[in-house]
């Protein structure tokens, strides 16, 4: 995935999107406030200057899918686990909430479900069926719409045919007003995906703890050097 | 000390356990109140879910692990020490060796109930131990959670041999001493010592074994116990100085709890003319040099965190330093060093209380440390848009509260069943070789009349 935070306006459509293809419930203000709130993305706000003039950069931050990804070697039950496409597979039924992974994480992209997940009628008819729903003591995080990935493939195996670039996107890449959110297959040199990663003005997150997200950010110099343009 | 008879030996050391005072019953009470109290707020964080813990994102890890470690920790009072006293042949070490046994058996069976405690679905613990499941797949061998499994389960079973073998003789003692019912069991607990010199040699030698075998293991636990953090990429935990830090800082809590343990002994139980000042002395010393360890790998640890100057380390060494967590920094710096050092190093002051009050100050800067090491790291990680505070509620507060009353209560227990001075290892140390054979000979003419 490719997000071009040149792009991001901060509206956080991405942010609603997911939680209403991934089930993700809301935990209500009171332990909003605790720290138990659910956003498998969410989208930093940071702060550059003083007002007036201020610049404010906003950042959608999801799981990065690492390819060295700390979270899996401490799960003790492979509950987190790296699948043969790549992604960072979460079982929630093998996960008994040990929220090592949580720990490990640098990027602070994982989510405990402190309680049994509940939503007010009748919001509980809208929940998507090709979602497991996650019970108290587990850990979530973002997937890619890996119930997407599987549905293109399968879609796409059923006519006997590859893939195409662009076809799968997850909920927040597909609600993205400004575009500024990329999804494809990196593996593909000539993807979309791929020719943006390869962009002068990519970056990872973090990228110097040696976990190879495989989200890259496109970003102008602009950022990295703040008060001096 | 003038020495002592065999009888005289038997006849104080026995003492404790011939009755309970009304003032027993009533303390243990206190403590069995608050253990129950402890297990009901577990039951309700089932019932309730997880969250009824102050834990939330991203401090994922609070109270509990701080007692695991902290518990883990105290436990390497016992058999570390006794082990390597035992090995040098220090022979004050006789009356003191099973005080700090029974403590490590009782602090790593507390301490290892936490992992269990803060899982989110503690009911699904048993998928953490490897065997052949239905589910297919056994646990993983890189999580250092495992190796925690593998580690805790080996100590808990070594130092509970170790706990184990010495107690025979004792229990084949009580046996002879007592009647009726009380006979039947000890008669079972002795499993047939009769005091042979075939047994003896046999005891001699596993102690020996045992001895040797208990010290690696001991190491081994809490640099594992380390390794839960420093194996995971977070700003001050992923660090080479961890293993021996976390060993260092376990030996010198388990010293404090042995001194704590052995001060209320010897008051409660008129162990006045066992446990000597000069026991005291001697464990005092030991304090004073694991708190300047402690001091030294401190300084080692922040030294370099600062010279090195890397900024997601720095957010937290500040914090810790003087932000938000500096008061209760500070305060560990003067338990664990400032109110020790001058106790145990002027001479005039190494006395008994002052060794007790500064173990009680060691106990718990050293709980507070274990504390500062998993809160403030989690609190202040990478991402600045993600950091938080942690508060303890009621149900972390109610269970710490818990260990400390259920360590007190499995004492006060212990000591009432099994003497908790190893009656024959102090004939031995009273009663040097010619003297020692007539005793064994006399157990033995006892165990065939």
């Amino acid at each position: 995935m490719v997000i071009d935070l040149d792009r991001c306006t901060g509206c956080e459509a991405c942010v609603v999107a997911c939680h209403a293809e991934n089930n993700i419930s809301t935990v209500g203000e009171d332990q909003a406030a605790r720290g138990r709130a659910k956003h498998w993305i969410r989208v930093e706000r940071y702060y550059d200057g003083e007002f007036p003039d201020v610049k404010v950069k906003f950042m959608p931050v999801l799981c990065q899918q690492c390819d060295a990804a700390p979270c899996e070697p401490v799960c003790p039950t492979f509950a987190s686990y790296h699948t043969t496409e790549g992604l960072n597979g979460q079982v929630y039924n093998r996960c008994i909430g040990t929220r090592y992974c949580a720990n490990a994480c640098p990027y602070n992209v994982r989510f405990f479900n402190f309680y049994n997940p509940a939503w007010d009628k009748p919001l509980h008819l809208q929940l998507n069926p090709d979602v497991s729903i996650r019970s108290v003591g587990t850990m979530e995080k973002c997937t890619f719409c890996v119930q997407r990935i599987k549905a293109g493939e399968i879609q796409a195996e059923a006519e006997k045919r590859e893939v195409k670039d662009g076809e799968i996107q997850p909920a927040c890449v597909q609600s993205c007003p400004t575009r500024a959110m990329v999804f494809g297959d990196l593996n593909d040199p000539n993807s979309e995906v791929s020719r943006m990663a390869r962009s002068n003005r990519a970056t990872k997150l973090l990228g110097e703890l040696g976990t190879l997200p495989k989200v890259t950010y496109l970003q102008r110099d602009s950022w990295h050097a703040g008060e001096d343009t | 000390m003038p020495a002592k008879t065999p009888e005289q030996i038997n006849e104080d050391l026995l003492r404790p356990l011939a009755g309970v005072s009304a003032r027993y019953l009533i303390v243990l009470a206190c403590f069995v109140t608050v253990v129950i109290a402890g297990f009901t707020a577990f039951g309700w964080q089932v019932y309730h879910g997880i969250g009824v813990a102050g834990i939330r994102r991203p401090v994922f890890w609070g109270f509990y692990i701080t007692n695991f470690v902290f518990w883990i920790g105290l436990s390497h009072a016992g058999t570390l020490i006794s082990a390597i006293l035992r090995l040098a042949n220090a022979t004050w070490r006789r009356p003191v060796t099973r005080c700090a046994e029974v403590i490590t058996v009782f602090a790593l069976s507390i301490g290892a109930m936490f992992p269990i405690i803060h899982l989110g679905r503690p009911w699904l613990f048993f998928w953490l131990v490897p065997y052949p499941s239905e589910r297919g797949i056994l646990p993983n061998i890189h999580s250092p959670l495992l190796w925690d499994f593998f580690a805790i389960s080996t100590y808990l079973l070594g130092s509970g041999t170790f706990l184990l073998l010495p107690i025979l003789p004792d229990l084949a003692l009580v046996r002879d001493h007592a009647t009726g019912l009380r006979k039947k069991i000890y008669t079972v607990l002795a499993i047939g010592w009769r005091g042979t010199p075939r047994q003896w040699h046999r005891l001699e030698k596993a102690m020996q074994i045992m001895a040797i075998a208990v010290i690696p293991v001991a190491v081994s636990v809490h640099s594992i116990v380390s390794w839960d953090f420093a194996m995971a990429p977070v700003p001050m935990w992923h660090s080479t100085i961890f293993a021996p830090y976390f060993v260092a800082g376990a030996i010198f809590s388990g010293i404090a709890a042995l001194i704590i343990a052995m001060g209320l002994l010897r008051k409660f139980l008129h162990l006045e003319e066992y446990l000597l000042p000069i026991h005291f002395d001697n464990l005092g010393k030991l304090l004073l040099v694991m708190s300047l360890l402690w001091v030294y790998f401190v300084f080692a640890e922040r030294l370099t965190t600062w010279y090195g100057n890397e900024p997601s380390e720095m957010a937290v060494f500040w914090l810790t330093q003087r932000g938000s967590y500096s008061p209760l920094f500070w305060t560990m710096v003067t338990c664990n060093f400032l109110i020790p050092f001058p106790l145990l190093a002027i001479k005039k002051l190494r006395t008994i209380t002052g060794t007790v009050i500064a173990s009680v100050g060691v106990v718990i800067g050293m709980w507070l440390e274990r504390f500062l090491i998993i809160v403030p790291a989690l609190s202040h990680k990478y991402l600045p848009y993600s950091w938080g505070t942690y508060r303890p509620t009621w149900v972390e507060i109610t269970i710490t509260a818990a260990t400390f009353a259920a360590m007190a209560m499995l004492y006060m227990l212990f000591s009432k069943f099994i003497p908790i001075i190893s009656v024959w290892e102090l004939k031995w140390g009273q009663h040097p070789e010619p003297e020692r054979d007539s005793v064994l000979l006399r157990k033995d003419e006892e165990a065939t009349a």
